[in-house]
């Protein structure tokens, strides 16, 4: 399967990625070969195989209901580019 | 002229009453100021971990077991990839192609009388979303992400319900059926019980779905309702205009009644889930299941039957009363503190009570008159101390902090007059009082009676008791 340049400039815009146009031939390329690759990976036959969740064969562990977070609000804002009245600011997300 | 059918499938979203988050160890409490129950697991930093919080579990465990639905023994947590900054992980931590409750179902009652049964696909465990203040910013958007990481039970229906009505009937008992388990609060106006509706129309008799619309976040059952009835006669007004239905997400505008399409042309969502590499699968062993089921309280049609059979109340009455656990509770505490008498208490339960507390949107918990004053005041109309007229007025001086029903009565000197001779006394005052009247009822006007009856009570300051007084203005008026 092979990706055109739109398609890929679509992709970009999915992922929220700035691609220049020169880089595009390049992804079209490399993403079409991971393509290959899914493709490949498709014939084979997994009947019967029980689909992996997890590579480790363990199961979640549980932790009890208790809050145990202290409040860092000034820890954790001090790295956020804007805040205001204890809030994140952020670009406006709604037209 | 065609004949529409319409299709409803809800998705309610009840967020668990943990006391912290599904993944990590920050607060939950409502109310807190922002960011300040916000974690690094919260906030998505690098390098953390996610681990799942047993009771999110066990509720989601209950849950399942009252709508006999499968506790999965094993599921599995997915990513859910999405950008928006309430949720900065860039993802929301769900469940997908193996949800730890799948398969239930739920009967309702429709207002015909009859009953039918909704199925529920599955119910799934996931992170709820942080908030987004849209004002006052300088053109930002303020982020206050207390609210992400919050367990939420997803519960989806099949697609079964067949009109709005239906569609809130079944909202409303799976938000009396959590409460009842005692897995969420379903306070609405805070968002901890919230719905999703898809709505589709279909002509009578054809077996193909409609292309559905999605009507988002709902937090009412009178937008539920407004909503999906708007949507329907919309898409039906749609087709036969020769339109055709897009397959989209709307948002309900309460203020002008209508749903919007809410995402205008953006590129189709791909949630891309996959399974999330920082969690194992979770396995739920027997012991579990069997512990959850322990913890099961009488759920609510249970309940209402056995108040049909025990008390002998009516099917109305008994759902009423039994709408909330703690309703249900006060009823059955008044009972016992009266020592019978189910369908009095019922009746005070349901009407005075109710009525002081729904205006002053009181929960029955902050009721200021307990069980067992209720029942002191039931019992004086039992006994005849008071009319039932004159034990509403004792009722509102208790409600209102003056004591409990002996005292008030006291206080007041509202004590029934039974006294036959002191009722007669009265009568012949008013009698006396008003020759006209007398003449005019004497020559057949029967109506007058109740101008008698009225006097007395008057003259009395409503304490005279009301049986008497009609046996006694009765035979004095005859002559």
């Amino acid at each position: 399967m092979s990706l055109g340049p739109e398609e890929v400039k679509k992709i970009a815009y999915l992922a929220r990625l700035a691609v220049s146009e020169d880089d595009v031939p390049a992804y079209a390329r490399n993403l079409s070969s991971i393509l290959d690759l899914v493709a490949q990976m498709n014939t084979v036959d997994t009947r019967g195989i029980e689909p992996l969740a997890h590579p480790l064969a363990m199961t979640q562990r549980l932790r009890s209901d208790e809050p145990t977070e202290p409040d860092q609000r000034t820890l954790f804002q001090g790295i956020a580019p804007q805040v205001e009245a204890g809030l994140y600011l952020v670009p406006k997300v709604i037209e | 002229m065609m004949e529409w059918e319409s299709v409803i499938g809800l998705e309610i979203h009840a967020q668990l009453a943990t006391k912290s988050k599904i993944f990590s160890g920050a607060a939950t409490a409502y109310g807190a100021a922002p960011n300040t129950q916000a974690c690094a697991i919260d906030l998505g930093l690098p390098g953390v971990l996610p681990v799942l919080n047993t009771d999110a579990v066990r509720m989601a465990a209950m849950f399942g077991l009252a709508v006999e639905a499968t506790v999965a023994e094993r599921s599995v947590f997915a990513r859910k990839n999405y950008f928006y900054p309430d949720l900065p992980k860039g993802y929301q931590i769900s469940q997908y192609e193996l949800p730890v409750v799948h398969q239930g179902h739920l009967i309702i009652d429709l207002d015909d009388g009859t009953t039918k049964t909704i199925g529920i696909t599955r119910a799934h465990l996931e992170e709820d979303a942080g908030k987004s203040l849209h004002e006052d910013f300088s053109g930002m958007t303020g982020i206050d992400l207390n609210r992400a990481g919050t367990p939420l039970l997803e519960i989806v229906s099949e697609p079964d319900l067949r009109s709005a009505k239906e569609a809130v009937a079944y909202m409303k008992k799976i938000h009396t059926l959590v409460r009842y388990l005692g897995i969420c609060d379903g306070n609405m106006q805070e968002g901890s019980f919230r719905c999703d509706a898809n709505v589709s129309v279909r002509p009578k008799g054809q077996e193909r779905f409609g292309t559905r619309a999605e009507i988002k976040n709902l937090n009412s059952f009178r937008f539920v309702e407004r909503a999906i009835e708007y949507e329907i006669e919309r898409q039906i007004h749609l087709l036969e205009d020769g339109g055709t239905v897009v397959q989209e997400t709307r948002l309900y505008d309460p203020d002008q009644g209508e749903t919007r399409s809410m995402r205008s042309k953006e590129e189709a969502n791909d949630y891309r889930y996959f399974p999330d590499p920082d969690l194992l699968p979770l396995s739920i062993d027997t012991a579990f299941i069997e512990a959850a089921r322990q913890a099961l309280p009488e759920l609510p049609d249970a309940k209402r039957e056995r108040f049909m059979g025990e008390y002998q109340l009516s099917a109305y009455d008994a759902a009423l009363l039994t709408v909330s656990r703690d309703l249900a509770d006060y009823f059955e505490a008044t009972v016992a503190a009266l020592g019978g008498e189910a369908k009095l208490c019922a009746n005070w339960v349901m009407g005075d009570l109710s009525g002081f507390l729904n205006k002053e949107s009181k929960d029955i918990g902050d009721s200021p008159v307990d069980p067992s004053q209720l029942a002191g005041l039931l019992r004086r109309i039992q006994d005849q101390t008071i009319s039932g007229k004159i034990a509403k007025e004792v009722f509102e001086a208790m409600w209102q902090g003056a004591g409990d029903a002996d005292a008030v009565i006291d206080q007041r000197g509202l004590r029934q007059i039974t006294d036959s001779s002191a009722i007669e006394q009265i009568i012949d005052t008013v009698i006396e009082t008003n020759p006209n009247q007398l003449a005019q009822y004497r020559s057949g006007k029967d109506k007058l009676f109740g101008f008698f009856v009225g006097q007395v009570m008057k003259a009395s300051k409503g304490k005279a008791n009301p049986q008497q007084v009609n046996e006694l203005l009765l035979k004095k008026l005859a002559g």
